[in-house]
């Protein structure tokens, strides 16, 4: 059973549900946000194992190549560029299609291995934890996000995603089998709930949303989910003592007013999903 | 010689356009036959590496000088390995950026 915590909006408390979740429930962590990943601050596993994650690039023998220029015309990603006098290789641009090898006539053409950024797995106190981690400068996620996710267990896994509606979020979707939208009361997260919201009914999956940062029970997301029948789990209050708690890199379940929400988010999500 | 600059429009009085990659349109000036057409930049569209598209579209096209607002790094590289030689400008209007650029005014892009 894979449960995603995703947002639309960054920042309304992703790693906060997902870390404090996973403490409670004793399930497996699982930090997909590879761009900037951070639940090992609050979760501070004992890392036992690193894998480097690793992407074939193209790489030209300049002896053989006849400048055709058959590959740069072919690149659809426009990682091969066309000079005066040769070709040059953009391998950021690069997704690993494999369409320049083919179409290259003189053999001129071989994939080599690029590392991308690494997966780090360990364990907390009797769960799991991993995460990815892209390299800095990196601009493509999902090759490590997709290494990331290949192997999960049957156990509970609690995927802490990346913001947003990209294709990182897309990839880790399509891992999951129930969905938790972390949102706060503001126009902005309004306005990236209902993308998110929109992403999630396209995988056909049970969701349900968690509100951050409240200050009145009745509020612009409470109204949207019951406008659109969408079930609020939980809500968080906007609390000082949570922003210092987290600041240190503390649990809020440490807290006994917060881990009764906790202890309510955990019995709703077993009760409908487990 | 071929004379490319970055555009805002097709119009004969279009601004440049300070962007290589995205610009939507090159407008060409020749040289021999003295005339300005303009030409679609694919890198307009392009989903990604719009520099090196729109780079790879001059070399194409045998651009002898590009003149535009700014390179991105990418463009750049692909540029310094061709035969085109570039210039910076401010964003103008594209006659008086070519009359700058016909007496003289305008700036190489150093790599």
């Amino acid at each position: 059973m894979n449960i995603v915590v995703l947002s639309g909006k960054g920042g309304t408390g992703k790693t906060l549900v997902s870390t404090n979740l996973v403490k409670y429930m004793k399930a497996n962590y699982i930090d997909a946000d590879v761009e900037e990943p951070n639940g090992f601050i609050f979760l501070k596993p004992a890392i036992k194992e690193k894998i480097d994650v690793k992407v074939k690039v193209p790489f030209i023998d300049k002896d053989k190549c006849k400048k055709c220029f058959k590959c740069t015309e072919f690149c659809r990603f426009n990682a091969l560029a066309k000079t005066s006098d040769k070709v040059l290789i953009f391998d950021k641009l690069c997704h690993s299609c494999g369409g320049c090898k083919i179409v290259c006539k003189f053999d001129a053409i071989e994939y080599v291995d690029k590392k991308v950024g690494i997966i780090e797995k360990g364990h907390s106190e009797g769960f799991k934890c991993s995460r990815g981690l892209l390299n800095i400068g990196e601009p493509m996620a999902v090759p490590v996000i997709k290494e990331l996710l290949s192997n999960l267990g049957g156990e509970l896994n609690i995927i802490d995603s990346s913001p947003g509606t990209s294709c990182n979020v897309v990839n880790i979707l399509e891992h999951a089998d129930a969905a938790i939208l972390v949102t706060e009361p503001t126009n902005f997260g309004l306005h990236d709930l209902d993308r998110a919201v929109k992403l999630v009914k396209k995988f056909n999956m049970p969701f349900a949303v968690v509100v951050n940062r409240v200050t009145e029970k009745y509020n612009i997301i409470t109204k949207y989910c019951s406008r659109n029948k969408i079930e609020v789990l939980g809500q968080i209050d906007y609390d000082k003592d949570i922003a210092i708690m987290y600041s240190r890199g503390e649990l809020i379940i440490n807290k006994e007013k917060y881990l009764n929400i906790f202890k309510a988010l955990s019995s709703k999500i077993k009760e409908k999903w487990l | 010689m071929k004379i490319f600059i970055s555009a805002e429009s097709k119009e004969k009085d279009s601004l440049m356009d300070p962007r290589f990659g995205r610009c939507q349109i090159f407008s060409v000036y020749d040289t021999e036959t003295k005339e300005i057409i303009s030409m679609d930049n694919p890198g307009y569209t392009s989903g990604g590496g719009a520099g090196i598209q729109a780079s790879n579209f001059l070399i194409d096209q045998k651009a002898d000088v590009l003149i535009t607002g700014h390179l991105g790094p990418n463009a750049r590289e692909v540029l310094k390995n061709s035969t085109i030689k570039t210039y910076t400008s401010s964003p103008k209007n594209i006659n008086e950026i070519l009359k700058d650029y016909l007496e003289n005014k305008l700036v190489e892009t150093t790599n």
